[in-house]
């Protein structure tokens, strides 16, 4: 967990861990590190999903997280540490049959339609499910009207909607999105959001690779931020978001009292209209995630 | 092996819909019209010829040069096929995005490669099988001249495609699609060329371009294979003009001996185990 001075505002890196302990692990990742080169893209990372977890990895370009999430899929090799899913090391079989996977930047056959993909990653997971299951996640991600066109004729927003769909054949146990709603507009955005939450619902796990800060507060159990290959900082949304003070709304403007907490309202409620002031409106502030996420990103390495 | 079918029916079914078979087919039809309409030209001017002094049998002689000319365009046709097959096949569809998300599926990256050597090397030698007969059947219904060993010949065709079709999946683990294509294409070129040089070693006996000749074909054995696919194609012919045809087209007839074929099968293995090795433990 990141810590915070007594002065309140910064974080400070203390080697923050991300483990969950309370549920079944499907993605554990230990002391993970990867080299190109001179070049360090993780440099001793934890992180654990538990069974049914949505955690979200935030992180700034070049954080190193896509790189995490390729090493959890087996594409990519790390030069120490490890990665299991599901108790299987990453990259094994045991771990690819566990896992479902949208990447970053994909493509499919242009010339495949949706069903003919899906049948395809049916094949290839060993996946019995036939029909039922194509179709049904035709419907889970909105595409059943599609069923039969070119995957060349759908927008970009449909195709990611389709990858949803074919990272969940099989049923996996572990869900592994790399920026899954990059190129989705607001409503799509929306409906992936509900997607992930009927998909925690359903016992699968997720980690959520996203420069969206909005949706991981609204829908990630945990989040961890990444920046330089380091785990800087991690928790619930609202453990990383911080009371900001109280904010009244008087005749002559918005007065703030940035120490103060849900406590002293009525004190300072009582003080202003002794002095005259007419009060319509207080309310407390808290820090947003997107706060917690830069502050993260500004504080100093730990010692 | 269901993974390999798979990945192997894939590329088929993406070949087949991209249309490049229709092109295929398009292109060979018109090669094939025009190899029947020289073939007609070349026999009636050749049945004008009369008795000659050397022994020269002129139909034999063109036949064989003009079945030996198809033979190297087929290899030519076959080999741009093969290489178009699987140009991309790694690095190429990884840098697209297209590999990704069949490789984390259980499917091993050995499925993987295997899949898509069984769909090339399947297509392009039953291509070069198919138009090398369609050239035998032509040569020998237009100019009633008709090889003594014309599969021995095919069957050393569709192997050499065979190898540049392992050797271009193996660049494809390192190279781009782009890189990858012109690459194998000028081996093969490079390959042709030390043939060239071994026809020209042997006429003026020089054992330097024997020697370079013959590093080139063990090298590059597609190379050996497509020489000696010719001496098997006119390895009965006798006398003079069995001499002459001997020297046969761009590069010529060449006897690889005995172990030219295990070796081939062999060398096969060596670069799928090499391409098993560099994709095992290259990062996508």
């Amino acid at each position: 967990m990141a810590s915070r001075s007594a002065t309140g505002g910064r974080i400070e890196r203390a080697r923050p861990r991300l483990h969950s302990a309370r549920v079944p692990t499907a993605l554990a990742v230990t002391g993970l590190t990867k080299r190109y080169g001179t070049t360090h893209a993780l440099r001793g990372v934890d992180i654990t999903v538990g069974e049914g977890e949505l955690v979200g990895l935030l992180g700034p370009n070049g954080a190193g997280k896509s790189t995490l999430v390729k090493i959890a899929c087996g594409l990519v090799r790390p030069s120490g540490g490890t990665a299991e899913v599901c108790g299987a090391p990453a990259g094994t079989e045991g771990a690819r049959r566990a896992l479902g996977y949208l990447a970053e930047l994909f493509r499919f056959p242009g010339w495949a339609s949706a069903d003919e993909l899906l049948v395809l990653h049916q094949k290839l997971a060993g996946s019995d499910g036939g029909a039922a299951e194509r179709a049904e996640l035709l419907e889970l991600v909105g595409l059943s009207e599609a069923r039969d066109r070119r995957i060349e004729t759908m927008s970009k927003g449909m195709q990611q909607r389709l990858g949803i769909a074919q990272a969940l054949v099989g049923r996996p146990a572990l869900l592994l999105l790399d920026e899954p709603t990059s190129a989705l507009d607001p409503a799509g955005r929306r409906t992936v959001r509900g997607l992930l939450e009927e998909l925690r619902g359903r016992g699968i796990a997720v980690l959520l690779n996203t420069h969206l800060l909005s949706e991981v507060e609204r829908v990630c159990d945990r989040v961890a931020i990444i920046d330089r290959g380091v785990l800087v900082a991690a928790g619930r949304p609202d453990e990383l978001s911080r009371p900001g003070g109280v904010e009244v709304v008087t005749a002559s403007g918005v007065q703030a009292f940035t120490a103060a907490s849900r406590e002293d309202v009525p004190a300072i409620v009582e003080r202003l209209v002794h002095a005259g002031e007419r009060v319509y409106e207080v309310r407390l502030v808290r820090s947003s995630l997107e706060d917690a996420y830069l502050a993260a990103l500004e504080a100093p390495p730990a010692a | 092996m269901s993974d390999v079918l798979v990945v192997a029916a894939h590329a088929l079914r993406e070949s087949l819909r991209r249309r490049v078979f229709a092109v295929v087919v398009c292109l060979t039809l018109a090669f094939g019209a025009l190899y029947a309409w020289g073939t007609d030209e070349l026999f009636q001017d050749v049945n004008d010829f009369g008795p000659n002094q050397f022994g020269l049998d002129p139909r034999v002689l063109a036949g064989a040069t003009i079945l030996g000319l198809a033979m190297f365009g087929t290899l030519f046709l076959g080999v741009v096929l093969a290489v178009f097959l699987t140009l991309g096949a790694v690095r190429g569809d990884a840098e697209r995005g297209l590999l990704q998300p069949l490789i984390v599926r259980p499917l091993g990256r050995r499925q993987y490669l295997a899949g898509r050597f069984l769909a090339a090397a399947t297509v392009a030698a039953a291509y070069v099988l198919i138009v090398y007969a369609g050239a035998v059947v032509v040569t020998g219904v237009l100019g009633d001249w008709w090889p003594t060993q014309p599969v021995g010949a095919g069957v050393r065709l569709a192997a050499a495609v065979v190898v540049v079709a392992a050797l271009a999946l193996l660049g494809s683990i390192f190279l781009s699609a782009n890189a990858n294509g012109i690459a194998v294409l000028m081996v093969f070129g490079a390959g042709l060329l030390g043939g060239l040089l071994g026809s020209i070693g042997d006429a003026l006996g020089s054992h330097t371009l024997q020697t370079i000749a013959n590093t080139a074909s063990w090298l590059l054995p597609f190379e050996a294979l497509y020489r000696d696919a010719l001496r098997v194609l006119v390895s009965e012919v006798p006398g003079v003009t069995g001499a002459i045809v001997q020297l046969g087209p761009l590069g010529g007839s060449h006897d690889a001996g005995p172990l030219l074929l295990p070796y081939t099968v062999l060398s096969l293995a060596a670069v799928g185990a090499l391409a098993a090795f560099a994709f095992g433990r290259s990062d996508l």
